[in-house]
This record gives structure tokens, C-alpha cells and sequence, in this order.
């Protein structure tokens, strides 16, 4: 079965789907959007990076945006810059260092376009086993700090107060962040991982009325979105990683239908 | 099992500075089990920040703060702006720092009297609904210590007597200590043990009972006095502005003030004027308190 690129890359498409879900819930809520774009901008450099120095592609993209994120903390902290500038400068800024340092290496030719883009269908059996460790990693560490991390991006302080640790379970996110972004970036490509993080989401938001739930809704839409952008891309003869987030954006639009609305208004009796 | 004597948490000679300028200074705080403290004070006394200082949200410029083992906090913080795109209904809101049993859950969601609300989205809720809410998700979590941030506001004049009444019951069901800020001086005075006012650092502390009949308190408020709630409707002999200087009494101008400096003197009201006392002490009838639904959504 798994000899089928096709499947391989429905496999790692919804193995994907199952992490962004959750994962994406906590950026929307948390208003990250615009950091993940920074993370995944940063993954370019990380990949120049590794074809420099011979190194695995995953684990450099991931040391790069943890970097990023790093720095990040260090320079907000400093507050000279304010927060959006500051993403946008480092966003932009690892992307243009990681296109040049990729054109000083002559000797290799590479697909900007896969790397921009993604490359679901070049999906090998040990990238199908590496999505679904990592994201069985992810999803555990996930689960394990959900109570805190749900209630530090409600309320800090609120968090702090009654004793959870939120400046701790942030970190942990960030590192997670970083992951996912690494093991995305071959679905979609860079250029597409946030809206593969968000969309779902913010579709999912519509529907759900606790954050658990909303979690679940958003895993869904991010699977069906796949299906969606997969057989769409086979049928029409476009690309792949596009066409799964022109699906998440179908079902977005569909859900912002009088079918969706209907609904929501169900969900809130007290509409004042 | 605490005894009496150990307190929850102590502040000792705290204080938190902004850039130059104190936000509060000196201050000593120590709350029992089973007692109910009250931090009074103009806007910008520092109330709020000092309750954090005892929560450790914030991390001190001077002195120390200390805290018991193992102790449980319910924290009812002054604002929480729940954005949209959160999606909570009130049972989920109820254990969002941790577990809590599901008669814990209902027990206090009776008391506060938005048992009906269970199941509604926070999003929905009037401003005095929500503050019901998250003091019942506070009282469920069955806390050591209860540090309530303006607890009535956007809450009705008769909900805000029966809130205050509920505080001296959770206190005496559950044995907890009670951090309590307010401004609404005049009901809270009947629910609390001890009272601290904060000018900057503390002016005055004290029983209600103990500062109703000082002389300072007769001097300042003659026949009203038969009113004890206003206790500390008193005149601060000097005043903090906006750039962080203090002006006193006699005029002069100084970088800040200390602790001893005085605050009961029997001064001309004219010459501090604070903003929230003249409603108050005109006793202000039920039915004209304006309603703060700005947290409905």
C-alpha cells in the first residue's frame, strides 16, 4: 500500500493535519499567526544551511527556528523594537540570507519551487515514519501541557497566579512550534505552513464550543482539507501543497455560508 | 493544617518601581487563615499592583515576600477580556487551572446564583455575570487563599451586598484567607477583618471598628460617623501627580513620600480631593448605580 506515492502522500498530509489542528488552535488564540509565517520563513535559512554544511534537513530547519524564536525573546525583551516590526524583520531577513547562502552553492541545484512550495508526492516511507513520530511526539507533549497552556493564552496572569507555570509551558510551545513547522515544510512548503496551522482553526472556531472540541473540529477540517487538495490536485493537474490550502480556504468560505452561521447561532442561546 | 498564626503570605517592606518611579513602596501584608483583608485607596494607590506583589506576579524592587507550602490560590483578577476567538463555556471556564470536582463545580456556581449559566458562552455574559462566574470558578477551586480584585464591579447594588456576604461565608466554610480590593468603601467595611489604605505606600491600617471610633475619624466626619460604613472616607494629607511627585499639605513638593507621613490629619477637605468620595458619602441609592456591562460581548 505504501508503495503508492499517492497514499504516501495522503498518509503524511493527514499526519500533518492531526498536529496543525491542535497546534493551530493555540496560535489563533494566542494571535501567533504572524510568528509561525516568521518561523517558517526562517526554515529557507535552515535549509541552506543544511545543504551547506551536509547535515539532515529536518534537524536544521528545526535548530534554525528555534534560534529564531530565540532571538525573538531576546529582542522583545529588550523592547527597543515593537513586536510586528520585529517579525517582519526577521521573517524577511532569514529569507533573503537563506536565498543567498543557496545561490553561493553553485554545485548543487535546488528546487526552489519544493522548497517554497512543497513536495507532498516526493513523500518516502522514512518521511511518512519521521511525520508520525514527531507528531506522536507532539501531540503527547501537547496533551501533557494543555491545561496550562490553554489557560496561560486566556489569561497570564491568571495562570500564574493560581500556580501553573505559563513563561515555562510557552517555551515548551515554541519548541513544538518549531517542529511542526520543520516537518510541515515538505507538505506545503514554506511559503504555506501557516495557513495550513490556521485555517482549520479558524474554520473549526465557528463550530465548536470549547477549546477541546474546537481542537477536534480543526484536526477534522485539516484532514478533509488534504483529501480536499490531494484529489483536487490529481484531478486538475495543479499543485499539490496550493491546492490543500485552496481546499482549506473552500471550506472556510463554506462555513462562513448561512449554513454556517445557522449554526453558530444555535450555539450561543443568549445572543444579546 | 495551617494554624492560625502562620500567615498564608507576607509581604515585608515591599515595593515595585516603574522605570523611576515607585508604583508602591514599604509595604507590609500578611494575611491569616480565615481573615479577611482589605486594601482600600484612590486610583492609582497602588491596590492592584500590591496584590499582585502578594501574588508574585510581579517580581519585587525591594523587600521580601513569602508564602506557605502547598498553597492553593483563587484569583478573581480586576480584567479579563475573553477574545471571540476562544470558544468557552462557563462549566469549561470553571476548571481551567485545574481540576476541580463537579460538586465543588455546582456548589459554588449555586452560591454566586449563575447556576443557570452552565452551559452558556462566556462571550455572552453580562459584566456582572462574568464577575459572579469567575469568583464562583475561584471558590470551586476550594482555595487556601482568595485574593478578589474589585469583585462587584459591573455587579448591581444588591448583588454586591450579596456578594460580599457570600465572600464572609466562603471565609467561614472554608476557613480561607481573603485579599480584597475595593473602592466601594461603604459595603465592604461590614465584611472585613482588617483594612490597609494604600496611598502609594500604606497611609493607615487598622479594624474598621478601631479607625470608626478614633478621634481622627469623629473629628473628620462628626454625626456621619453614626454611618460606620464610610470609615475611611478620610482626606489623604497629600497627594501623588501625574508625574510621579508628591505634594503635601504645606504646599511643598517632594520626589516621594514615606510611610509616616500622615494621612488623618484634620486638614480642610479642600486640601486633597479625591475623585470617588463625594458619591459616596452622600450614600448613594440603589438604584442609581450605573451598570458596567462592558464585558459583554
Amino acid at each position: 500500500m505504501l508503495d503508492d506515492f499517492f497514499t504516501r502522500a495522503l498518509l503524511a498530509g493527514i499526519g500533518v493535519a492531526l498536529v496543525a489542528g491542535p497546534l493551530g488552535c493555540i496560535i489563533v488564540w494566542r494571535r501567533l499567526a504572524y510568528f509561525g509565517d516568521t518561523l517558517s520563513h526562517a526554515a529557507v535559512l535552515g535549509v541552506a544551511l543544511a545543504i551547506m554544511l551536509d547535515a539532515n534537513l529536518t534537524i536544521s530547519v528545526f535548530v534554525v527556528a528555534i534560534s529564531v524564536s530565540c532571538a525573538l525573546l531576546v529582542l522583545q525583551r529588550r523592547g527597543s523594537v515593537s513586536s510586528d516590526s520585529l517579525l517582519g524583520l526577521m521573517a524577511h531577513s532569514a529569507l533573503a540570507l537563506g536565498l543567498v547562502v543557496l545561490s553561493f552553492l553553485t554545485w548543487v541545484r535546488i528546487d526552489l519551487m519544493a522548497l517554497l512550495l512543497g513536495d507532498i508526492l516526493a513523500v518516502s516511507v522514512n518521511d511518512l515514519i519521521m511525520i508520525y513520530l514527531g507528531g506522536g511526539l507532539v501531540l503527547g507533549v501537547l496533551a501533557w501541557i494543555w491545561r496550562p497552556l490553554f489557560a496561560a493564552s486566556l489569561s497570564p496572569e491568571l495562570a500564574a497566579a493560581e500556580g501553573l507555570a505559563p513563561e515555562r509551558v510557552n517555551i515548551i510551545f515554541m519548541v513544538l512550534m518549531a517542529l511542526v513547522i520543520a516537518m510541515a515544510m515538505k507538505i506545503v512548503g514554506v511559503l504555506l505552513i501557516t495557513a495550513l496551522l490556521i485555517m482549520p482553526a479558524v474554520t473549526a472556531r465557528r463550530f465548536a464550543a470549547g477549546p477541546e472540541q474546537m481542537a477536534l473540529l480543526a484536526v477534522a477540517i485539516g484532514i478533509l482539507s488534504v483529501f480536499g487538495g490531494l484529489f483536487g490536485s490529481l484531478h486538475w493537474d495543479t499543485p499539490t501543497g496550493p491546492s490543500i490550502v485552496v481546499a482549506g480556504l473552500v471550506l472556510f468560505m463554506l462555513s462562513m455560508t448561512p449554513l454556517g452561521r445557522r449554526q453558530a447561532a444555535v450555539r450561543s442561546p443568549k445572543g444579546e | 493544617m495551617l494554624t492560625r498564626s502562620e500567615a498564608l503570605i507576607s509581604l515585608t517592606n515591599a515595593g515595585v518601581q516603574r522605570g523611576r518611579q515607585w508604583l508602591v513602596r514599604g509595604v507590609d501584608l500578611k494575611v491569616h487563615p480565615g481573615e479577611i483583608v482589605t486594601l482600600i485607596g484612590p486610583n492609582g494607590s497602588g491596590k492592584s499592583t500590591t496584590a499582585k506583589m502578594a501574588l508574585g506576579l510581579l517580581s519585587l524592587d525591594e523587600g521580601a515576600r513569602a508564602q506557605s507550602d502547598a498553597l492553593v490560590v483563587g484569583y478573581v483578577p480586576q480584567k479579563l477580556a475573553i477574545d471571540w476567538t476562544l470558544p468557552l463555556t462557563v462549566d469549561r471556564f470553571m476548571t481551567l487551572t485545574g481540576r476541580v470536582a463537579a460538586d465543588a463545580v455546582s456548589a459554588a456556581m449555586t452560591a454566586t446564583g449563575v447556576a443557570h449559566l452552565w452551559q452558556a458562552d462566556v462571550c455572552t455574559l453580562s459584566g456582572g455575570e462574568f464577575q459572579r462566574v469567575m469568583l464562583a470558578r475561584a471558590m470551586a477551586r476550594k482555595p487556601d487563599l482568595l485574593v478578589l480584585d474589585e469583585p462587584v464591579q459591573g455587579v448591581d447594588f444588591n448583588g454586591e451586598i450579596e456578594i460580599y456576604e457570600l465572600i464572609q461565608k466562603i471565609r467561614e466554610d472554608v476557613g480561607c484567607g481573603v485579599l480584597l480590593i475595593s473602592h466601594d468603601l461603604h459595603v465592604v467595611m461590614a465584611a472585613t477583618d482588617r483594612v490597609l489604605c494604600l496611598n502609594g505606600h500604606i497611609c493607615c491600617q487598622g479594624t474598621p471598628v478601631a479607625v470608626a471610633s478614633s478621634v481622627e475619624y469623629q473629628r473628620l466626619f462628626g454625626l456621619r460617623s453614626a454611618q460606620s460604613l464610610a470609615v475611611y472616607q478620610h482626606h489623604h494629607d497629600h497627594t501623588h501627580m501625574p508625574d510621579g511627585r508628591v505634594r503635601h499639605a504645606d504646599g511643598s513638593i517632594t520626589d516621594h513620600c514615606h510611610p509616616d507621613d500622615g494621612s488623618h490629619d484634620a486638614l480642610p477637605p479642600a486640601d486633597h480631593v479625591r475623585s470617588d468620595s463625594a458619591p459616596l458619602a452622600a450614600g448613594r441609592p440603589a438604584g442609581e448605580r450605573p451598570r458596567e456591562d462592558q464585558d459583554a460581548g
